[in-house]
């Protein structure tokens, strides 16, 4: 009964939260408003989201959470570095080909969104089969240790949190 | 509002704008199309977040006023700046192909 009204509890708890912070203010209309809007929403898009997505343990989602930010403040001084002080023509800009060990789609849109937000590196291409990424990179000495480092960092937490 | 918490909005307002700045000049000044959208995905992601805190906390410390609007434009950002990113590159690539064969 509960899985007709609401196919994706958690994506519906998400849109009450973010009706209430769009009215900015916390009344009893407001969160009476966001839960219908969450419904009605959460309703009429289920039919893009066939599977449901298992995000499990807050608190390795806090701590990935945590990890990526601190990430995009490093890699903004690193790319603030490498446009002021270098020469753009000497930078060693390449691509790598990531192997995935993820499997669900959630997963592989999660590392290539936080891959691009991160140290140098800007997620460009999954392959057909969804097994590698396509990565570029702006500026890399080791491209081994650049793959083994997103593996070790980004892809195995995600996939300890979207089983 | 003391001049502590006018100080920390001062400051962030002109990290968040510095950033931003670093993010343009790399736009300008990188070699190649896929070298630049490394600037603006990620500085400037970071500089407009700088400054949407501070907007945040010019709203707290100086009107009494809880906003979360601010929380929510740098949560749909860091959602969306990837997807943006991704079609660039794409079309980039797409476009290379096509001329060389």
């Amino acid at each position: 009964m509960i899985e007709r009204i609401l196919p994706h509890p958690v994506l519906a708890a998400v849109l009450v939260v973010v009706w209430i912070m769009l009215v900015n203010a916390l009344t009893p209309g407001s969160v009476v408003m966001g839960i219908i809007v969450a419904t009605v929403v959460s309703k009429l898009t289920s039919i893009y989201w066939p599977e449901r997505a298992k995000i499990g343990r807050p608190l390795l989602v806090a701590e990935y959470l945590g990890v990526v930010l601190y990430d995009i403040v490093v890699s903004s001084l690193q790319v603030a570095y490498l446009v002021l002080f270098r020469n753009p023509h000497t930078l060693r800009s390449q691509f790598i080909t990531v192997p995935l060990d993820a499997r669900t789609p959630e997963a592989i849109v999660a590392l290539a969104g936080t891959i691009t937000l991160t140290p140098g590196t800007l997620s460009v291409d999954v392959s057909e089969d969804m097994r590698s990424l396509s990565v570029h990179c702006l500026d890399v000495a080791d491209p081994a240790a650049a793959i083994g480092d997103i593996k070790q960092r980004y892809e195995q937490r995600l996939m300890r949190i979207l089983t | 509002m003391s001049v502590f918490s006018e100080l920390l909005i001062s400051a962030l307002l002109l990290i968040g704008a510095a950033f931003m700045l670093v993010g343009s000049l790399g736009l300008a000044r990188l070699a190649d199309p896929l070298q630049r959208l490394h600037g603006p995905t990620k500085a400037t992601t970071l500089g407009i977040s700088a400054i949407l805190v501070a907007s945040m906390l010019y709203q707290y410390l100086g009107h009494g006023k809880l906003s979360f609007h601010e929380f929510l434009i740098v949560f749909f950002l860091f959602i969306t700046a990837p997807i943006s990113a991704h079609l660039l590159a794409k079309a980039y690539l797409h476009i290379r192909r096509v001329e060389r064969d």
